[in-house]
């Protein structure tokens, strides 16, 4: 496929890699791909530190018995990794790393249209993650990531403040990056390109983009008022005080309800990439695909009474955001059919980024459906709160988006780096990170229909068997995280040289070299066509 | 017409510089636009989280905002609308002053703004004084009077919740004001940074905007 070649290609000398070497160079870099990999560089060592976190977890729940730590220790670790996992890892994770990389090469731009901002977004997200990284060494935060109160106001004895204001920061570079790819979408696309001419990868993430501007500056207010209460002694959420608990809890689903879709659109956006590649074919129902974004992120805003169904809310709020749950797997469903018709009479090619596409689809539908029993008034109030919550989030997070960005990883990364990988042990980790998943997050489907609650550090001996095989599956799965991240790094030494377009793509990213120069085209491309001009497979 | 006075600052004085990823200054002008409403997309989200428990609070207790609503000064809560509508008045003069490149009236408005903007904040913080001293700041030294209703101190909660992040915004918008006044005061082009003025102008509309909708919500309840 690409060519072993001792001698440094000509043009590497021009690519944004080679254009300087120094620390300062990196740190002062205003070019979006220096900024993406930045970014790369930080969110992966915060998902090996909420990854530790999690494997602790998965020993203590080995056996029945506290062994390992006290409720206090446990209730700080689950937290610790849902705060790192969210805010530092999967919500910049395709948005910030692939987004900044691809987006100007795709809409064919010398940049995002505020390259100062971008470098910015970098630092406020490395403030907020050293103020929550303090939180946690200074002794940790225990109202799990979802900060409810009176945990977090009233009853709260841990480092709450500490972990808010991180978050509160970090919530800034979300808004940063979310307006510069609006904007840059917006007025910097090539000529010729229509908007129906862009990649899918494009369309979900001016999706993400809505929702990170319109509503991370609700998670903000939301986590300002639990620090007025806190300093001051507002009344806002607390009964004694006049206030009210389900203030917060509406707020912070108003955020967290669409942070959701943030997490797992841009991975929409790459299994679509991916999957038209390596099927040869262009993606089925385009133009239905782009709007079902559009649709997921204006319905996204509408279902976040769906996490309040046993809190007290009225039954008929309850039946209206049940109803609106429902719709919103329609655009969903809408994205899963058409990636499986094109796959239909496609020439399909099993390379490692269409393994995790593959992997992806299967997910994203368990965690789907499972998504549409939560959402079922009845249903909920039995499974509420239980395994079966963090197996059903796992499925979309961990199986959808995870898999989507290692599979986006690997796709990009002879563009990103100029370095092939080795595709028979890339092969190999994606599928042991399908069979761990499954086996980590199956069992706890069962778990939870069973009545095990989540965020307990002891159960009754009758769950012993299938917390074991969720344990023996995340250990496999930590393995097949621990591959890629070696044998990547090995590749950037002794990998082959890379194509200008090794899988033969589509998409003007692959029109200039590998890595590209540091304004990514030698002249503005001019765009006379679609995305996706794959010869069909008939 | 606003247009028009940005293609005669141009003709008349130096060529607007363009950023090394823009093509051309309308689509650096475009784009600076764009990118400014969209930040006070989210700023409207922002408040709107205090805007939603106005909502709720007042809808579960209306006695309790009714009476404490009484205990705001009418005069100076007037007197200060009156003030934060001029100084929009100034500003867009500022604005349209920089879009002609005439340096010194862009200054001179500038600056009035800014007096404008200091004289409201220096009214709030005397109210403000005020509430402290009555004893209606709400925490742990709120002290309602003996009759009043549910809801009376989660209307100043409320109250200095949301006058204070308005208060917090115009303050921020001031310095960047004074920093924009210097920057003018050093260049000779005014043109250069008239997209920097007409963006800032924008964002002191909508803090404007802000208080057109805390001064009927918190002052001017059932005074009709
Ligand atoms: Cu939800």
């Amino acid at each position: 496929m690409s060519v072993v070649s001792p001698a440094p290609p000509l043009r590497l000398k021009e690519s944004y890699l080679s254009v300087s070497f120094t620390i300062r160079s990196w740190l002062l870099s205003t070019d979006h791909k220096r900024i993406g990999i930045l970014y790369l560089l930080s969110i992966t060592a915060l998902f090996l530190f909420g990854g530790a976190a999690a494997v602790a977890m998965r020993v203590e729940l080995m056996t029945p018995q506290a062994d390992v730590v006290r409720a206090e220790v446990y209730n700080r670790m689950f937290t610790v990794h849902g705060v790192i996992m969210v805010w530092f890892f999967l919500i910049p994770s395709i948005p910030a790393v692939l987004g900044n990389f691809l987006i100007p090469l795709m809409i064919g731009a010398r940049d995002l249209a505020f390259p100062k901002l971008n470098l910015a977004s970098w630092y406020v997200f490395m403030a907020g993650a050293a103020f929550t990284l303090w939180a946690i060494v200074r002794g940790g935060v225990d109202t799990g990531w979802t900060f409810y109160t009176p945990y977090s106001s009233t009853y709260s004895n841990s480092y709450v403040m500490l972990t808010a204001t991180g978050i509160f920061i970090t919530g800034f570079s979300s808004i940063f990056t979310g307006l510069n790819f609006i904007v840059t979408i917006h007025t910097m696309r090539a000529p010729g390109l229509q908007w129906f001419r862009l990649p899918l990868f494009v369309w979900s993430l001016y999706a993400t983009s809505l929702i990170l501007v319109l509503a991370t500056p609700v998670l903000a207010i939301s986590l300002g008022l639990i620090a007025l209460e806190r300093l001051f002694g507002f009344g806002i959420y607390d009964p004694n005080k006049g206030g009210d608990p389900l203030l917060f809890q509406h707020l912070f689903w108003f955020y967290s309800h669409p942070a959701v879709y943030i997490m797992i659109l841009p991975g929409m956006g790459v299994v679509s990439e991916t999957i038209a590649c390596f099927s040869r074919k262009a993606v089925f129902g385009y133009k239905v695909v782009a709007m079902s974004s559009l649709a997921i992120a204006v319905l996204g805003f509408l279902v976040w009474g769906h996490h309040m169904f046993v809190s007290g809310q009225s039954t008929y709020a309850g039946l209206v955001f049940s109803l609106l749950s429902f719709l919103v797997a329609i655009p969903s469903a809408i994205k899963t059919f058409n990636w499986t018709a094109t796959l239909y009479k496609g020439q399909i090619t099993f390379a490692t980024p269409m393994l995790y596409a593959l992997g992806f689809i299967g997910l994203f539908t368990i965690g789907g459906l499972t998504g549409l029993v939560l959402a079922s008034l009845a249903v909920d109030v039995h499974v509420h709160d239980t395994y079966f919550v963090v197996a059903h989030f796992h499925y979309i997070m961990v199986g959808g988006m995870v898999m989507a960005y290692l599979g986006g990883i690997h796709f990009w990364w002879p563009k990103m780096t100029g370095r092939m990988y080795p595709e028979g042990w890339a092969r190999f980790s994606a599928i042991l990170v399908f069979v761990g998943f499954n086996l980590t997050f199956f069992p706890q489907f069962l778990l939870g229909y069973l009545g095990m609650p989540r965020r307990y550090h002891t159960y009754p001996a009758e769950f012993q068997v299938l917390n074991v095989m969720s344990t023996a599956g995340a250990s496999i799965l930590g393995v097949g995280y621990l591959f890629p991240l070696t044998y990547l790094l090995w590749s950037l030494r002794y990998g082959p040289r890379a194509e200008s377009n090794p899988w033969n793509a589509t998409g003007l990213e692959w029109q200039t070299p590998s890595p590209p120069p540091t304004y990514n085209f030698k002249e503005t491309p001019v765009v006379t066509e679609g995305p996706y001009h794959y010869e069909t497979g008939e | 017409m606003r247009d028009q006075g940005k293609a005669a600052a141009v003709a008349s004085d130096l060529p607007i510089p363009v950023a090394h990823q823009f093509d051309d200054a309308r689509q650096q002008h475009e784009a600076a636009a764009m990118g400014m409403w969209i930040f006070l997309a989210t700023e409207i989200l922002f408040f709107g989280g205090l805007f939603t428990g106005y909502a709720v609070y007042r809808a579960v207790e209306p006695q309790g905002f009714h009476e404490a609503s009484r205990h705001l000064d009418l005069l100076l809560g007037t007197l200060n609308t009156g003030l934060l509508l001029t100084s929009s008045l100034t500003m867009a003069l500022a604005v349209h002053s920089a879009e002609n490149g005439l340096r010194r009236p862009t200054i001179g408005w500038l600056l009035t703004t800014s007096m404008l903007g200091l004289g409201f904040l220096a009214i709030k913080g005397y109210e403000y004084a005020h509430k402290v001293h009555e004893h209606l700041w709400p925490g742990p030294h709120f002290v309602a009077p003996p009759d009043a209703s549910r809801g009376f101190e989660q209307f100043f909660v409320l109250y200095v919740s949301m006058t204070g992040l308005h208060a917090i915004h115009m303050a921020a918008g001031l310095l960047v004001m004074w920093v924009m006044v210097i920057i003018l005061w050093r260049s000779r082009h005014v043109a250069r940074h008239s997209n920097f003025v007409e963006m800032f102008g924008l964002y002191w509309h909508f803090v404007d905007i802000v208080w057109i909708f805390l001064f009927p919500l918190l002052y001017l309840i059932d005074r009709s």
